[in-house]
């Protein structure tokens, strides 16, 4: 039986993990080498590297540290974070990443996933939607959840999926950061419209929080998180025990 | 010395990195004529059967592929690359794989219930078939997860078979024809269970 993926997302800029960590076994815990084979031999199932640099410098940073955590970490590595086009496709490619999560590069350029999953597969293509709650409705937001596009998520996510995207990452900006759970209603929406893999990002505050989403919603095949993992408030093998208890399928 | 053919088709950095990570010396080949100057052969692939299989084809690299095969050399296909070895595939049309192992190469969709997701994206168990133990599990348990992308799969006589996983049915997860060996899973992707696996077909 396919298991349930529990994802820890890396924040990274000029080469380092923002937000800070908090692990007492590793010596440079904001090297996303080191943090990233920290999760892969704890228990992670993917990891997805999201590169948060404003500037091309960085960029080239970002892709180095891309290739050298792809030397050491085996298990799938979705890269997100400035993909505009399929240049930067090919470039995170090539660096050893395995899926390409887009956002505001799909809102800008809505031939950029079905270019993408023609050249690459759509196994490789994750749409990842920034979606807030706008008058009694959900609306996509771009660059990193500042600007409101107007944009009727539902719908817009599965014309993405109908167009090529393989997977789904729904982050709720409106329980992004606090910590009372995942955002049910809105992946119960999502999930009802497209039949490709959705993860759920944005709210996870504590194991229960896991539980609940996937005995809600058995529909979802994963759950991503950031900060939880990295302060050690949620321990990836405890969350694994718990859900093998309740039954949910886990890889152990 | 292993090779990792190289026809255009995939990633091969995760997949060089991993025989890296176990000590083995890989080089990536793009020369037909290399072939034979190789111990092992991986054959690698992702996307469409149909693209991979023109590529394999118009790269040269089909007709040495196949020689050093009836040579007795070990071969492992992996993903498509699996795939690629059976006598046939009906993914957008029919086409012809290398048939260096009988069968066929079918949707997932023909078999599995019509609520689960396709393609399987995800961990899943490798049951193993006992009457067929593959040397390439040496170092495998029953029930050990690896990470599988895939909407087409092998259908083929069950003495080839090595293992399977169950996704609303029993789809075949390795298969063994004398020294042809194929995983439908991605064993650079399956962290330590994967690496066990890569080491065994080393000692095959």
């Amino acid at each position: 039986m396919i298991t349930k993926r529990i994802i820890p997302c890396l924040d990274v800029r000029d080469g380092r993990v923002v937000k800070g960590v908090n692990f007492k076994d590793l010596n440079d815990v904001n090297s996303p080498v080191e943090l990233a084979k920290f999760y892969s031999d704890n228990g992670a199932d993917e990891l997805v590297f999201y590169d948060i640099t404003a500037s091309s410098d960085g960029r080239k940073i970002f892709t180095e540290i891309l290739r050298e955590t792809a030397k050491n970490v085996f298990i799938p590595l979705t890269v997100g974070g400035g993909i505009s086009s399929v240049k930067d496709f090919e470039r995170v490619l090539s660096c050893g990443a395995d899926k390409v999560s887009i956002n505001t590069g799909a809102i800008k350029n809505p031939k950029l996933i079905p270019e993408a999953a023609k050249l690459y597969g759509s196994q490789c293509v994750v749409i990842s939607a920034d979606v807030k709650r706008v008058n009694g409705r959900f609306n996509v937001f771009a660059r990193g959840g500042r600007d409101d596009t107007g944009i009727e998520a539902i719908g817009w996510i599965k014309n993405c999926v109908d167009n090529g995207a393989g997977e789904v990452v729904l982050n709720s900006i409106d329980t992004d950061g606090v910590k009372q759970g995942f955002d049910i209603e809105m992946l119960k929406a999502v999930c009802e419209v497209v039949n490709v893999p959705v993860i759920a990002s944005g709210g996870a505050g504590r194991i229960e929080d896991f539980i609940t989403l996937f005995k809600t919603l058995p529909k979802v095949d994963a759950g991503l998180a950031a900060s939880i993992f990295h302060f050690g408030e949620v321990k990836i093998q405890d969350l694994k025990l718990k859900m093998k208890s309740e039954n949910i399928p886990v890889r152990l | 010395m292993i090779a990792i053919i190289n026809y255009g088709v995939g990633n091969l950095f995760s997949l060089s990195s991993s025989f890296n990570a176990i000590n083995q010396n890989v080089e990536i080949i793009s020369n037909p004529d290399a072939l034979k100057n190789f111990d092992r052969i991986i054959l690698p692939g992702v996307g469409a059967f149909g693209d991979a299989a023109e590529k394999l084809f118009s790269s040269g690299m089909a007709e040495p592929l196949i020689a050093e095969a009836e040579n007795g050399k070990p071969i492992l296909g992996i993903c498509v690359g699996m795939q690629l070895l059976f006598t046939k595939s009906y993914e957008f049309g029919e086409h012809d794989g290398l048939n260096l192992i009988p069968g066929s190469v079918r949707a997932i969709k023909e078999v599995i219930p019509e609520n689960l997701k396709i393609p399987q994206i995800g961990w899943n168990a490798l049951h193993m078939c006992c009457s067929t133990p593959s040397s390439i599990f040496k170092y495998t348990s029953e029930g050990e997860y690896v990470y599988f992308v895939h909407s087409y799969s092998a259908f083929c006589d069950e003495k080839f078979v090595t293992s399977t996983t169950n996704y609303g049915a029993d789809l075949v997860a390795s298969v063994q024809h004398k020294n042809i060996y194929g995983v439908q899973f991605h064993p650079e992707k399956s962290g330590n269970s994967g690496l066990k696996i890569l080491r065994a077909f080393c000692e095959v």
